[in-house]
């Protein structure tokens, strides 16, 4: 008797738990969603105040074709945005690759002092020094790049990237080098063929920390894109966003949101496991 | 190998020679890495240093004034405004997302059917850029086309459509919640690798001994998660007192400039008046914050775990 009620209850106490769950989860889904669906309304009903989220009259991609018409369009903010994260991930990949076998792997002058410097740029807020980026930018000829906002990025993450390869390397065997280098094997070829394959889970980690921080980044996009054709998406939107291109229209914010979220989303869920990895390394460390 | 063998001088025992001259090829990895924090960090650092000491007008001549920046922040009001509003939002918007990612780490920790939907669902928001969810709370906030004041309305809760923006208090209680609603499931992924590292052994010989959850969540949770609650902690601080995307991107700063964080008048100062050697300045200062709350980091990091 008394073991049926404490089960009845403990099913109760599941299904309340369960509850408070889904409830949670769509709070914090609702506002994603939300965009998501009214972004498809036609333009004269995302005017409106989305209740319901979902398109009543029909779904449609008008807003999309309106974010367009704005500025110089959306594909050439997007192409911007696409550039710039991809070539952070590329650049973030090689040049942390590189510095994480270095500092693994060899001893020589300096080594710790780099190490530390390197990783302590972490504390430094980079906002508080944004001017003399912009003017270095300038000296050097990359003043209003794509290329600029590139180096910039990649030296953001630099910390990040060196901190997890660097631990990559350093759980490989001395013993797998080993018996590489008894085979000849070179410091390149040991480094693509040999370390490589085994530290891929730390490479894929840095990479997405890499794009979702270009992605996403917006003050110095915003400091060092003045030209308006070298606008990433958050400029452009925000620059839409605040009616620089004549009245707001919001159909075509939440569709610029949604462009701008979606790639995060689906990169996240692909690669849950990584990220979930990255943010542990950090923790734990 | 042999290589570099034969040109060694003969008088070293080649091995070690070889060996040394492998180990300086380091340098040759780490160099791009170096290059570019050098280039992009340790000259700009250095040159904010210099600039603070100059009168540098974005065209024309910089002359160097000494301190006279410094005495000028003193005397700006504004600036001391910026900061203290930036020190009230960090406390209340920290405050706010401890209250909420703490029992959601405390749910997901469970396992239990679900549990992956869950964490992964409070997680999502998470993901996209602070830029993206200010555009989209900008719009659920709006008081013509967006979610909020027109379903209260709907709702009979108002007797008209209230702009949310209008007014300091819910402007920036609206912030709050974004930023909890962006920022929660970070923190309780932190949170949460600091729950998984407490052995469960400790919990069970609790419970045996009679203690309540609340008893144990006090006498072994919270002791034992300590780094942890202090990393989460020192991210939430960190990123706060920097703010700067919602409220440019929600609020411009208003209403009547009420919500200018510092970071945003290091922005306005050195970016709308182009006057960069007091930007500099600015920036120094808001520098030396933010290290001072590193280190104080670094001290709580470094003590031994459940110990005081």
């Amino acid at each position: 008797m008394a073991q049926a009620m404490s089960r009845k209850s403990r099913i109760g106490t599941q299904i309340a738990e369960h509850a408070t769950g889904i409830v949670a989860s769509l709070l914090f889904l609702a506002p994603i969603v939300w965009t998501v669906l009214s972004a498809f309304k036609p333009a004269q009903e995302a005017r409106k105040p989305p209740l319901p989220p979902w398109p009543t009259t029909g779904f449609s991609v008008e807003n999309y074709a309106t974010l367009n018409t704005f500025g110089d369009g959306l594909w050439l903010p997007m192409q911007n945005s696409i550039y710039v994260s991809v070539m952070t991930v590329v650049l973030s990949v090689i040049v942390g690759v590189l510095a994480g076998y270095g500092f693994s792997r060899f001893r020589f002058p300096l080594k710790n002092l780099l190490f530390v410097v390197i990783l302590s740029t972490i504390m430094i807020p980079f906002q508080s020094i944004l001017t003399p980026i912009f003017l270095v930018l300038t000296k050097i000829g990359l003043h209003n790049t794509l290329t600029g906002l590139v180096c910039v990025y990649v030296t953001l993450q630099l910390p990040f990237s060196i901190f997890m390869m660097r631990n990559a390397f350093d759980a490989v065997p001395r013993e797998i080098e080993e018996a590489a280098r008894m085979d000849g094997a070179n410091n390149v070829t040991m480094l693509l063929r040999v370390m490589l394959p085994l530290v891929w889970p730390g490479i894929v980690t840095i990479a997405l920390f890499a794009f979702l921080g270009a992605w996403n980044e917006f003050l110095a996009a915003l400091v060092l894109m003045t030209d308006q054709s070298k606008f990433t998406l958050p400029i452009m939107m925000t620059a839409l966003q605040s009616g620089r291109f004549g009245a707001i229209d919001w159909g075509a914010v939440q569709a610029g949101v949604t462009v701008m979220m979606v790639p995060c989303l689906v990169l996240f869920l692909l690669l849950q496991r990584f990220y979930i990895r990255g943010l542990m390394a950090g923790a734990v460390k | 190998m042999t290589s570099i063998a034969t040109i060694t001088t003969p008088a070293r025992p080649r091995k070690l020679v070889g060996a040394g001259r492998r180990q300086w090829i380091g340098l040759l990895y780490v160099a791009p890495a170096v290059a570019l924090v050098v280039v992009f960090f340790i000259i700009p650092l250095c040159m904010t240093a210099w600039m603070s000491l100059h009168n540098w007008p974005l065209m024309g001549v910089h002359r160097f004034i000494g301190l006279d920046n410094y005495w000028a922040i003193l005397r700006d009001t504004r600036f001391w405004n910026a900061l203290r509003f930036t020190g009230y939002y960090t406390v209340i918007v920290t405050i706010a997302i401890f209250a909420v990612a703490f029992p959601l780490a405390l749910f997901i920790e469970r396992p239990r059917p679900l549990t992956g939907f869950y964490r992964t669902s409070f997680f999502m928001p998470a993901v996209i850029g602070f830029a993206s969810a200010s555009l989209l709370w900008s719009w659920l906030l709006n008081v013509d086309a967006g979610l909020f004041s027109p379903a209260a309305f709907e709702l009979g809760l108002t007797e008209k459509k209230v702009n949310l923006l209008a007014t300091f208090q819910p402007a920036f209680w609206s912030i709050i919640a974004m930023v909890v609603w962006k920022v929660a499931g970070f923190t309780m992924i932190i949170l949460m690798t600091g729950l998984q590292s407490i052995p469960p052994d400790l919990q069970e010989a609790a419970m045996i001994d009679g203690a309540g959850p609340f008893a144990r969540f006090r006498a072994i949770t919270l002791p034992l998660m300590r780094r942890t609650l202090a990393l989460a902690l020192i991210l939430s601080v960190a990123g706060s007192v920097l703010a700067f995307d919602q409220f440019y991107i929600i609020l411009r700063g208003g209403p009547r400039n009420q919500t200018l964080t510092a970071v945003y008048w290091i922005f306005n100062q050195s970016f709308v008046s182009f006057k960069l050697g007091y930007g500099a300045a600015l920036s120094m200062v808001l520098l030396v914050i933010l290290v001072a709350l590193s280190l104080i980091q670094l001290r709580l990091l470094r003590q031994p775990e459940g110990v005081d």
